[in-house]
């Protein structure tokens, strides 16, 4: 075999791995949104993806409420009301934290940085118990505001995005804050005038990041959120998954796809931001 | 910055080499009562006899005597730590491969990148964790295809085993995080090394594994320790899909119980994670070390 012919089939190898791999992973999605425009008596009736008698019936009845309180757009509402503010309230604190330990030395800095991380391997599970009493004990069980939800957020508590945070500030070179310094600049002006404009990327990728991650929340909700007019779509899916399992599995699988699309679409109008945001912790370190 | 009653503070050496201190406090106070305060206070739990209606009629080692004597907390344990290493693992080694491989010149890689990825993103998601149901239930499309073979599929969601082989999967399929990270530590290992190295005849095995391995142990490492806590946390697929885990003393409000629980797996993981960082010494390999 000539170099040549090797070469070729090498990558035939390499291509048909990739592409082999891609239609396993994104199989699963397919048949998903296949199934949800099938009748019930189709979908488990064969392995296809295509709808032979495409019908809209599980849309349809994914329309309806459960138990008269809730429907799906009621709780994707309820879900933005606790990412939003999630999203908002982390970005700022997990900047301003991220200044503080990237920028300035002060008494205590390496023993504050290394609780800091050593919170990054802390397993919520260790907290769960105590959170749920503390949360109970000051009434914010079930809260219309969902604030044992929210509430750490504006604290920085999410460890991971200050460190990525971090990671970033440290690329930025300090010359730059001591020309604003230089400039007249104070601390805020310098955090907010020179900072944040270069660090814009990495926030969108933190906002990004905590974006899916409270979408997928599911244990937070399912402890602190007990009315069901209140309901994020997570527990909203679930319930109606447990009310109806083995009848109408179309309506299931169009109330799971309806509740994934708005992160299907940041996912796709933003790939690259989460890919910067996934290797800055890891690489540049 | 004159305006407070202490004018001389704000010019004092000592505000000047600490002020930074100021954009850490929001951290600090947060940090004392969401993580260190309920840190403290589930050790203490663990040790009482603790219902959360009724408060604490006792103190004792009853909470992990109760662990270390029943046979389904102790199995729930257990399945915990299978799966952690079933799937760590499985997963990065799958991503790194799948990483390898993209980061030879491939036509299209940011295409393969997004699809691989997809799954990272969506996976944690209820709706991901209701499909999985749908694909494996007993007369659901996985037996469906295995039928055309003459085979007839286990029960995937009641057996045991096969319950936990798919949460294993629906953790495998989510390797996109990981391999994303490999691919960014692949291409940072400069040509010239793969270069030199052919030219002494090295085969691409070989090359794989002293050259390329080594250089990225470092995001091997970070990668094991991040994986390795994400799976002793997993909740939502197995909760889910099997109506599992270990968590039921929660749901029966015994606080001292669900404490102590947490504790004897906070202590296995880092159990763990002290050997890593242990082994690190032996086999990660820092470019900034040598120097």
């Amino acid at each position: 075999m000539t170099m040549e012919t090797k070469k070729k089939v090498s990558n035939f190898f390499k291509y048909l791995i990739l592409i082999l791999v891609g239609c396993i992973m994104l199989y699963p999605l397919v048949w998903m949104v296949g199934a949800s425009f099938k009748d019930n008596a189709e979908i488990f009736s064969s392995i296809g993806f295509i709808p032979k008698r495409p019908t809209l019936e599980g849309y349809k009845n994914a329309m309806k409420g459960y138990g008269g309180d809730i429907n799906i757009w009621w709780s994707m509402l309820n879900t933005y009301k606790i990412v939003i503010p999630k999203v908002i309230f982390t970005v700022f604190s997990a900047t301003i934290a991220a200044y503080g330990f990237a920028r300035f030395k002060f008494i205590g800095h390496d023993f504050f940085f290394a609780l800091l991380m050593s919170t990054l391997f802390l397993p919520n599970v260790v907290l769960n118990v105590p959170q749920f009493i503390m949360y109970t004990k000051w009434g914010w069980v079930d809260s219309p505001l969902y604030l044992p939800l929210i509430v750490s957020t504006l604290f920085a508590q999410d460890t991971y995005f200050v460190f990525m945070l971090i990671q970033f500030m440290r690329n930025i070179p300090k010359e730059l804050d001591e020309a604003a310094k230089i400039d007249g600049c104070n601390m805020f002006q310098t955090l907010w005038l020179v900072l944040v404009p270069v660090l814009k990327p990495a926030m969108t990728s933190v906002a990004l990041f905590q974006f899916m991650w409270s979408n997928n929340d599911f244990m937070g909700p399912l402890l602190y959120v007990s009315t069901p007019k209140r309901y994020p779509a997570a527990i909203f899916v679930k319930m109606s998954m447990d009310a109806d399992t083995g009848f109408s599995w179309n309506r299931i699988l169009a109330l799971s796809l309806i509740s994934i699309i708005p992160s299907l679409v940041i996912f796709f109008l933003a790939q690259d931001q989460f890919i910067d945001g996934v290797t800055a912790g890891s690489v540049k370190g | 910055m004159t305006e407070t009653k202490n004018p001389g503070f704000f010019q004092s050496k000592f505000w000047r080499n600490n002020k930074g201190f100021v954009f850490i406090i929001p951290w600090l106070i947060g940090f004392c009562l969401f993580k260190a305060y309920p840190f403290l206070s589930s050790l203490v739990y663990s040790f009482a006899d603790y219902e959360l209606f009724k408060g604490i009629s006792g103190w004792g080692l009853m909470n992990y005597k109760e662990i270390f004597e029943t046979t389904k907390i102790k199995t729930a344990f257990f399945t915990t730590f299978k799966y952690a290493f079933m799937t760590v693992p499985l997963k990065l080694i799958f991503a790194l491969f799948i990483a390898y491989i993209l980061n030879f010149k491939i036509k299209g890689v940011k295409m393969f990148r997004t699809v691989y990825y997809i799954p990272s993103i969506l996976g944690g998601s209820v709706a991901i964790s209701v499909l999985w149901k749908a694909i494996f239930k007993d007369d659901g499309i996985i037996n469906m295809f295995l039928g055309f073979f003459g085979v007839e599929g286990p029960h995937w969601l009641s057996n045991k085993s096969a319950a936990l082989f798919i949460i294993c999967l629906l953790r495998v399929w989510q390797f996109g995080s990981s391999m994303v990270i490999f691919l960014a530590a692949l291409k940072g290992v400069s040509e010239d090394l793969y270069e030199a190295a052919s030219l002494d005849g090295a085969s691409k095995w070989r090359q794989f594994f002293s050259i390329t391995v080594p250089l990225i142990t470092p995001v091997i490492f970070y990668n094991l320790v991040t994986q390795l806590v994400q799976a002793f946390q997993e909740f939502n697929g197995p909760y889910i899909i099997t109506q599992g885990g270990p968590r039921g003393a929660f749901k029966k409000y015994n606080m001292g119980l669900a404490s102590a629980q947490a504790w004897v797996l906070f202590i296995i993981l880092m159990i763990f994670t002290a050997i890593l960082q242990w082994s690190q010494k032996h086999w990660v390999y820092y470019s900034d070390e040598e120097a």
